[in-house]
């Protein structure tokens, strides 16, 4: 049996395998999955998860006595950024009625990616205000579709109200290297946020 | 997408309750799960092992999320989490939680970002 990892038993931080989440946000249609697709090294996987709205009750079987759970499908995708650290990107639910859902998908989350569909800027509205009010860092990522039009980039943060020290990029969530600079975008984000938190102590 | 895909289906449901003998869980140490926690098996299976529990351990000699198991043995995250406490409290399995945002209010350290950065421009 191979015993790679079991040496070194430990909590997140340690040695041995370890794994971060990202999660990728945005409206119904914006692309999500797509982009999963697109960076995964795995062809992506669909996972199912019950969730429940109220709270939760041990004794009765799922989905039967209890009206508000609901089953949702979570597409993802992963990257293996080297030996021993995995990359987890989960495309969340786009429908408005899974919003609810949401506080459990993001904790343990190092941020997102809000996609929007230029065409339908509304559609991501939601979705944004959920990552701020849940103070999940985040970048935006307006995915160009071909029939989009060239908005510059600061009319569309304008339009959508994103604050200064958000980042907004256009990318093709159908290309890697793209959906690929998106992430780099994300993780960029995340260290300067981490650089202002570190002047400010 | 990311609609809901299969109907409630009553003989999987009959499944799902035999599998974790009416338990709907997560309670206990499987509470904290997370989609992208990192099941490692820490032994082999036994003989008389249940047949899903067996499954786990041979899937998890390499690491594999939560959410891959899930994918991989057709199982929703609330039942597989049901079968991993079982594990996990017989000590056949370590569960390796994502690395978190925030940790006591800071953000993940540099290191780590630094890290994953450098993953990602080798791709």
């Amino acid at each position: 049996m191979d015993l790679k990892g079991f040496d070194h038993p430990g909590r997140p931080g340690g040695s041995g395998p370890r794994s971060v989440k990202v999660m990728i946000a945005g409206g119904f249609g914006t692309g999500k999955t797509t982009m999963v697709r697109s960076v995964s090294d795995i062809k992506p996987l669909t996972t199912e998860e019950t969730l429940t709205q109220a709270s939760a009750d041990v004794d009765h079987l799922i989905g039967v006595a209890d009206k508000t759970e609901t089953t949702v499908s979570l597409d993802f995708g992963k990257i293996s950024l080297n030996d021993s650290l995995m990359l987890y990107l989960f495309g969340t639910p786009g429908q408005e009625r899974f919003w609810f859902l949401w506080n459990g998908l993001f904790k343990g989350a190092l941020g997102a990616v809000v996609l929007v569909d230029t065409r339908r800027l509304a559609s991501s509205f939601r979705a944004i205000e959920e990552m701020e009010r849940q103070n999940v860092p985040f970048v935006v990522a307006l995915n160009v579709f071909p029939d989009s039009k060239n908005y510059p980039v600061e009319e569309i943060r304008d339009a959508l109200d994103i604050p200064e020290n958000i980042p907004v990029v256009a990318c093709d969530a159908r290309d890697r290297a793209s959906s690929r600079d998106v992430l780099v975008a994300l993780i960029q984000h995340l260290k300067d946020r981490s650089a202002v938190a570190m002047e400010s102590r | 997408m990311s609609a809901p895909r299969r109907p409630t289906d009553p003989s999987g449901l009959e499944r799902y309750y035999v599998l974790t003998g009416g338990r709907s869980g997560p309670g206990g140490s499987a509470s904290s799960l997370d989609v992208a926690t990192l099941i490692v098996s820490l032994a082999a299976p036994v003989p008389g092992m249940q047949h899903e529990h067996e499954d786990i351990l041979r899937r998890c000699r390499d690491p594999l999320s939560v959410a891959e198991l899930g994918a991989h043995l057709g199982l929703p995250f609330n039942i597989l989490a049901v079968l991993l406490t079982d594990l996990l409290e017989a000590g056949r399995v370590e569960a390796r939680d994502p690395i978190p945002a925030h940790g006591a209010g800071r953000g993940p350290d540099l290191a780590l970002l630094e890290e994953v950065l450098s993953g990602l421009e080798r791709l």
